[in-house]
């Protein structure tokens, strides 16, 4: 978790008292203050959220709208992404990259259907991206910082269920889909999607409604709600990166094994090929290949195995360094990802890393750790 | 008779004799969250005061048991291994780490005592 700096004025969302009242422990994160956990404890909300419905409060993250008909080719000048086929109701997984073809953020865009796109982007990177869309898109559409929206996710096997219950259309979208629905009287921007592994929703509410829409959700029986630590554990069981760590200014989207999220007409052999920043970068990754990739990795002992450890090899070279490790509540077992040599990212290879001064055994393995359960209908 | 001391790194001890239980306190395992793993120490082992004589891992963060006196380890808790959440179930309890045969039994009265811990942390 970064942003410690206690003079900093800390921001709070529309749910802080909500928080409050539930008995959260509240840690600074991104200039927000967050719940870190609720009573129940990290542990529970996480078998909570696999095993029934979590209610997350992600408020802290960035909501812009991008308006007017030539939104979606100004922002594929952006990302490597294919957003001018987006269908109407639908998102996407989208990378700002930097000229390096670094990775600047990741970042969410559903395309409404009328010449709108609804774009999330992360807490710590929205000032940022913010700025970096007006800078390169304002000529062509309209930038809207969506400053007095909260969002919520709802995530887990129950998920469908209650969000059914609130809005009867919502049983028809699948993983991926978006739509506009009337929630607690307010109009809120959905999609079928998170950051769990788990069927669920991310609910885009006018901030002066988010405290209710979360106390009709909490009122249904299945519905718990997870701090910020269950939403990390559960992230990690799921192989999903967690920008600053897992992806930075300096991971190309090859490196980062997203290689699925370029969208194959804005690859070098594509219809609209490049055309965003780093694109050379990114094409060469793609044709000759990377010195280093990012695996899972699964540590053999129960020892947690945590950022910034180093791994070696069997002679204790040193051969990469995990980016995101901690234990997996699900699998009951500690779970990590990091990048590591080419060579040795094949599922299976044996390596080690070096927790407190001792090499700890890990094996590379294939991510999610956890099989992800989205609806597909 | 046993007397309760703790230390301002939330370490308590129970110390009978020459001999101190040592565990972490309520307060500590609270901020560690969930403990998931817990290493001990290998019995004979001996240490200073201050130095770290077991890992804990919780699910959110590292810590450890730092010796709140000198001395040779007697007796681990080997419940530990396998269930490492009766740390946070029963911290003062069957949550106990180590037992020790202190260096010097008469030190561990300059550690705080109850009042003097719930004070600290309040």
């Amino acid at each position: 978790m970064s942003d410690h700096d206690a003079t900093a004025q800390m921001l709070r969302t529309p749910l802080y008292d909500l928080h409050v009242s539930l008995g959260a422990r509240m840690v600074p994160f991104a200039g927000y203050e967050m719940p870190v956990q609720y009573p129940a404890g990290i542990l529970k909300e996480h078998i909570h959220t696999r095993s029934q419905a979590g209610l997350f409060d992600v408020s802290h993250m960035g909501q812009v709208m991008l308006v007017g008909a030539d939104a979606a080719a100004a922002l594929e000048t952006l990302v490597p992404v294919d957003i001018v086929d987006l269908p109407a109701g639908m998102q996407r997984y989208a990378l700002f990259l930097n000229d390096q073809g670094g990775v600047m953020d990741d970042l969410m865009v559903a395309n409404f259907g009328d010449g709108r796109l609804f774009v999330v982007v992360n807490a710590a990177c929205k000032a940022q991206d913010i700025a970096h869309m007006q800078q390169h898109l304002s000529a062509r559409c309209k930038v809207e910082v969506l400053a007095d929206r909260a969002l919520l996710a709802l995530q887990g096997p129950a998920a469908g269920a209650v969000m059914a219950r609130l809005a009867p259309a919502t049983a028809n979208m699948v993983f991926m889909n978006t739509a506009t629905v009337t929630l607690v009287g307010a109009e809120c921007y959905i999609s079928r999607s998170g950051y769990t592994g788990e069927d669920g929703f991310e609910i885009s509410v006018p901030a002066d409604k988010a405290e209710a829409l979360a106390k009709e959700l909490l009122s249904h029986p299945e519905v718990a709600p997870i701090g910020l630590g269950a939403r990390d554990s559960l992230r990690l069981e799921a192989g999903l990166c967690l920008y600053g760590h897992d992806l930075d200014q300096n991971t190309s989207p090859v490196e980062s094994s997203l290689l699925w999220a370029l969208s194959k007409v804005r690859r070098a052999d594509g219809a609209r090929p490049g055309g965003y920043p780093g694109a050379a970068v990114v094409f060469e990754h793609i044709a000759k290949g990377v010195a280093r990739k990012r695996v899972g990795l699964r540590p053999t002992a129960r020892v947690p195995v945590r950022e910034g450890a180093e791994l070696v090899d069997a002679d204790g070279r040193k051969v990469g360094v995990v980016t995101s490790g901690g234990f997996g509540p699900t699998l009951e077992a500690p779970v990590a990802m990091g990048y590591v040599e080419t060579a040795l990212a094949k599922p299976g290879t044996q390596l080690a890393a070096m927790v407190r001064g001792k090499p700890v055994p890990v094996e590379v393995a294939s991510t999610p750790f956890v099989p992800q359960r989205y609806y597909r209908g | 008779m046993s007397i309760l001391k703790f230390t301002e790194d939330h370490e308590w001890l129970r110390v009978e004799g020459d001999v101190a239980t040592v565990g972490i306190t309520d307060y500590a395992q609270n901020a560690l969250g969930d403990i998931v793993f817990v290493q001990l120490p290998d019995v004979g082992a001996s240490f200073a005061r201050g130095d770290e004589a077991a890992v804990i891992e919780s699910v959110k963060a590292a810590g450890e048991l730092k010796m709140p006196l000198a001395g040779t380890v007697v007796e681990v808790n080997p419940a530990l291994v396998d269930a490492p959440a009766t740390v946070n179930e029963d911290p003062l309890g069957a949550g106990w780490f180590i037992r020790v045969r202190l260096d010097d039994p008469s030190a561990a009265e300059a550690l705080l005592d109850q009042a003097a811990y719930e004070k600290l942390t309040a």
